[in-house]
């Protein structure tokens, strides 16, 4: 039988003390984005990838290019290809995945002011970025002189130093669409399929457009990213006209949709 | 402290949490029951900011969550323990929290331990875990700040008998500390055994709050004795109404000392005497919510 249950006694110990605590630093929030991009399965193979990549990349050039083409272009041009493709997915899973993954119902609990985590998540990308840019610079070159080397030509260093900033500001925008496009679809499957959209069968949508309508072959340049794109990957962005199509494109595709984006995201439901 | 104050939700056309008011007290464990959608969950994803109130405020020791400047050390929250990354491993999980605290690593695995997930189960993805084990890693994740709040929903959710048995005594500890415990729970005999405070929310309006004592003492007495019918029939005389169960027992809308002392001027011996709280709490919620239930069980 069983006796009255006596209800547990709720006794105060201690007095609940407030403790100060101290705002959390930008720079924690950055290393902890950092983290997240390659403690999972899919960002440690994303990173692995680049420089698996790189160096399968590097190889084809040495055994496939002719003597004459064993130039440093040729490695980064064959190196480039893939980080062009892989460092924009790396930007925009550094965003879906706390929704397709829901882990942001713990980031957001944890960092309650969503722009702070978004900000850092872009510092982050833009290190990576820097990162693997290095990456591929080192091991081009190296391919560069082992080919060289291989096939008895002289080392050509045909990249200048004025293009090369260009090549990484290239990659930048490149990651920078991705990422626009995770902060606005908040949804890994949805931002990859419109990233492919956007740089896959938009240009030749604008192409057509332009070959059809006179009128939009003047104003193609300043509307069509990957056409301001492919020209920083060529390092061919040098009059101030060009570097305002630059601007022009990026403010499109980049600067508003991030704006639009971001003031959703601080408003909508982590779910 | 947790302080909820007109708190107002609404979706496209529908409420889902109307004008809340209610506070949770610092050493005491305060239940948040009520049936499915009731606006349980979407009252405490206002409380940490993951959802924008319509109009009301919710308040943890009079600031707003979002405006904590590391919450993680004051609030510890599990809203849904498979809400994370399935390709991390449990141990990541837990350093990504800890870092962004600023808790040294060490308390990673303190947590670890007390949650009783092995330095093997912490080395596998998220992914292969049981639901179980989610609930112990998303546990570990709220304690590991040493937070003076904690808001659970449904920790108990998915534990083995042994789980939930520790978490009992977990939360216990914890609000005997002078920490403020909100959780909530469909496991009814686990609220009446833990909660010092309820609240019941049914389509988004708190239909009932107040201490457990209070709230369940409306619920009645249950008592036993040798002859049932006597029993009733010497109750009946004393002018109170009763129900015989089918089990052998009375049960009254009296309270426990007046039965008693009905039983005593009878002359019966009773077997047992006491709240009727063990189907008190159903019945409660049964009748309170009534109205909300998707089955419309009878009150």
């Amino acid at each position: 039988m069983t006796a009255t249950t006596v209800p547990p006694a709720t006794t105060t110990e201690a007095a609940p003390v407030r403790r100060t605590a101290r705002p959390i630093p930008t720079t924690r929030l950055v290393k902890v984005e950092l983290r997240k991009m390659f403690n999972t399965r899919s960002g440690f193979w994303m990173l692995i990838s680049i420089g698996v990549l790189s160096v399968i990349a590097t190889g084809a050039v040495i055994i496939f290019a002719p003597d004459s083409a064993v130039t440093y272009e040729s490695f980064a041009t064959a190196i480039g290809f893939p980080m062009s493709v892989i460092l924009p997915m790396i930007a925009i899973l550094a965003v879906t995945s706390e929704w397709s993954q829901r882990s942001g119902l713990t980031t957001f609990t944890l960092v309650p002011r969503r722009g702070r985590v978004i900000g850092a998540k872009a510092i982050a990308t833009v290190l990576v970025g820097l990162g693997s840019m290095a990456v591929a610079v080192a091991v081009g070159a190296v391919g560069n002189l082992a080919g060289s080397a291989l096939a008895g030509v002289d080392t050509v260093w045909d990249v200048s130093l004025s293009t090369a900033p260009q090549i990484v500001l290239g990659n930048l925008v490149g990651m920078a669409i991705g990422f626009t496009l995770g902060v606005v679809l908040r949804a890994s499957a949805a931002a990859i399929t419109g990233y492919f959209v956007v740089s896959l069968v938009l240009p030749g949508i604008l192409e057509l457009l332009a070959l059809v309508r006179e009128w939009f072959l003047d104003l193609q340049p300043w509307i069509d990213w990957n056409y301001t794109q492919v020209e920083l990957f060529e390092g061919a962005t040098n009059t101030g006209e060009e570097w305002a199509m630059l601007g022009s494109t990026t403010m499109i595709w980049i600067v508003l949709p991030l704006v639009g984006g971001l003031l959703s995201l601080r408003r909508s439901e982590v779910k | 402290m947790i302080t909820v104050e007109s708190l107002t939700r609404r979706y496209a056309g529908v409420t889902a949490v109307d004008n809340v008011s209610f506070t949770a007290q610092p050493g005491r464990v305060t239940g948040f029951l009520g049936p499915n959608g009731a606006g349980k969950s979407t009252t405490m994803r206002v409380m940490v900011g993951l959802t924008a109130p319509t109009s009301g405020s919710a308040t943890i020791n009079a600031e707003r969550f979002a405006d904590l400047p590391n919450p993680g050390l004051e609030v510890g929250v599990l809203l849904d323990a498979s809400a994370q990354h399935a390709g991390r491993t449990g141990r990541e999980i837990l350093t990504i929290a800890a870092d962004t605290m600023g808790l040294p690593r060490t308390r990673v695995d303190e947590m670890l331990e007390i949650v009783s997930l092995t330095p093997t189960e912490a080395k596998r993805r998220v992914r292969n875990y049981s639901l179980g084990m989610r609930q112990r890693l998303g546990i570990a994740t709220a304690l590991l700040g040493d937070p003076q709040v904690l808001i659970l929903d449904e920790p108990a959710n998915g534990l083995d008998p042994a789980g939930i048995r520790w978490m009992r005594d977990l939360l216990t500890g914890f609000a005997s500390h002078g920490g403020t415990v909100l959780l909530s729970s469909h496991l009814l005999h686990e609220i009446e055994v833990i909660a010092d405070d309820l609240v019941v929310i049914g389509n988004g309006k708190i239909v009932a709050a107040g201490s457990k004592e209070e709230l369940l003492a409306a619920a009645g007495t249950l008592a036993r004795s040798t002859s049932p019918r006597d029993l009733a029939y010497a109750l009946e005389q004393a002018g109170i109404p009763s129900t015989l169960a089918g089990d052998g027992s009375v049960r009254t809308d009296a309270d426990p000392a007046r039965v008693g002392a009905v039983a005593l001027t009878a002359g019966i011996a009773l077997t047992e005497l006491r709240s009727a709280e063990g189907a008190g709490l159903e019945d409660m919620f049964l009748s309170l919510t009534a109205d909300t239930q998707r089955e419309g069980v009878a009150a």
